[in-house]
């Protein structure tokens, strides 16, 4: 038995946000596998838990009339990686999310419920950073919009408005922000499963027609910062640049400006940095080649 | 107060229900109200698959499940691969060949896995069985039988001849 006070259960958005404005001190759950954890753990003891679950119009991915990808907020991570849609954009997101504990955890995690912890190690977060990713939060006061930087507040805290009743409904990619773009993450542990990113790096680039110049190169980290942030000084460094491989070496060099990795348990910040270099470094390549460039 | 809720889906084949108490997990509804004891209580956050059961096709930890999510729902325990005159499945009688079970703790939420695995139809190299078989924690037998159980009842069901020397 969990140690919780109440469970309410909504079976549509309506529901959810009606059931938010009547009991703003309750827990959003909506795959459980972390907040479930955290009640077995004690902290939250005898909470109120809304759950949204149930919500089977939040599952799924799909292309809007323009051209913008959907990602219910509710779709489990071995949804979004098995997606057509998600392996055809943004293939990356799709690798990223699996890498995300095991697969049990998979089918039951969501992209909505990775994002709004607000951690900065999700697997989803810092390729959604990079991709410039637009969170959907619905409300009473209808749908609010905002780029994924802007949601994250601090450790653990995004914007998302208790008193106006938002729960989080989608993950949106502007197809501005996917097209002809290629990605590459990469995932530093301890182990190859079950376990948390020491550090996440997650590059994408488009290329000029000819392949040899990069148009635009995206990084972003997660634990280089409390928060899931992009590299803006290497970004701006590779833009415009031609393709080669001491750019790539510059590139991943000029990604310690930006970051701001702390000792931790897991991985001292030396440690970090440098694992941060290579990453991007490697990360990069991979970018370049998926794109049809040559190095 | 406590809270209860009627819940209906179908267990191993066959349609039930029962008032629940919301605050159970899976796993207390499925042995406590239903006597599946093939799904244990391991680590009871999610990390060590002990508790694993198929829900409309998919592995989940039941650990981490709210019993009222089951609602609706087609969920199947290993119980649901016994015979009718109580014969093994081919996968439970590859475990005993292959020595995949010692203590045999981890071995029914194993087993689900492997039946999620094998019900695809695809074959798979030894790193993608690996991959698969990766949300389980086993502490006696060093997994290396478990994946041979799975790899050769995946070429047995595929009518394929066994690879005889491990992939490198």
């Amino acid at each position: 038995m969990y140690d919780m006070k109440a469970l309410y259960q909504a079976a549509s958005v309506e529901e959810a946000v009606a059931l938010r404005l009547e009991h703003p001190a309750a827990q959003i759950i909506a795959g459980g596998s972390d907040v479930l954890v955290q009640m077995r753990e004690g902290k939250r003891a005898g909470a109120e838990l809304i759950s949204i679950y149930g919500i089977d119009v939040l599952r799924g991915v799909s292309m809007e009339p323009d051209g913008t990808l959907r990602i219910g907020s509710l779709t489990s991570f071995s949804h979004i990686t098995r997606d057509p849609l998600i392996q055809k954009y943004i293939n990356v997101l799709g690798e990223a999310v699996d890498q995300v504990g095991g697969p049990q955890i998979r089918n039951i995690g969501t992209i909505g419920g990775n994002t709004c912890n607000g951690v900065t190690s999700a697997d989803s977060a810092s390729t959604l950073h990079a991709w410039d990713a637009v969170i959907e939060l619905t409300g009473k006061n209808g749908v609010r919009r905002l780029p994924i930087h802007d949601f994250y507040i601090k450790a653990g805290k995004v914007d998302i408005r208790v008193e106006d009743g938002e729960i989080q409904t989608a993950v949106l990619i502007p197809k501005e922000s996917y097209e002809n773009c290629f990605g590459h993450y990469i995932k530093y542990a301890m182990r190859n499963a079950m376990d948390i990113a020491t550090l996440g790096t997650s590059v994408n680039v488009r290329l000029s027609a000819d392949k040899k110049t990069v148009e635009r190169a995206r990084v972003a980290f997660g634990v280089a910062g409390p928060v899931p942030l992009r590299a803006a000084t290497a970004e701006a460094m590779a833009k415009g640049q031609p393709v080669s491989l001491e750019l790539a070496e510059r590139f991943a060099q000029a990604v310690t400006v930006d970051i701001n990795p702390r000792d931790s348990w897991r991985a001292a910040k030396d440690f970090r940095l440098h694992i941060a270099v290579e990453s991007a470094k490697r990360a990069f390549i991979e970018s370049v080649k998926l794109a049809g460039g040559e190095l | 107060m406590a809270q209860y809720q009627l819940v209906h889906f179908n267990l191993n084949g066959k349609d039930v229900e029962r008032m629940v108490d919301v605050r159970a997990s899976l796993t207390d509804m499925l042995r406590n109200d239903y006597h599946m004891t093939s799904v244990k209580k391991g680590c009871e956050v999610g990390e060590c698959g002990a508790c694993n059961v198929i829900i409309d096709g998919e592995c989940f930890n039941s650990c981490i499940y709210l019993a009222v999510w089951a609602e609706g729902k087609r969920i199947r325990t290993l119980e649901s691969l016994m015979g009718p005159n109580g014969e093994l499945s081919d996968i439970q009688q590859a475990f005993i060949e292959e020595t995949a079970v010692q203590c045999g703790f981890c071995t029914p939420g194993f087993i689900m896995t492997a039946v999620e695995i094998l019900e695809s139809g695809k074959l798979y190299t030894d790193a993608e069985l690996r991959k698969l078989l990766s949300g389980h924690l086993c502490r006696c037998t060093g997994y290396e039988n478990i994946l041979r159980a799975v790899k050769k009842t995946m070429y047995r069901r595929l009518g394929l001849p066994m690879p005889t020397e491990p992939e490198a």
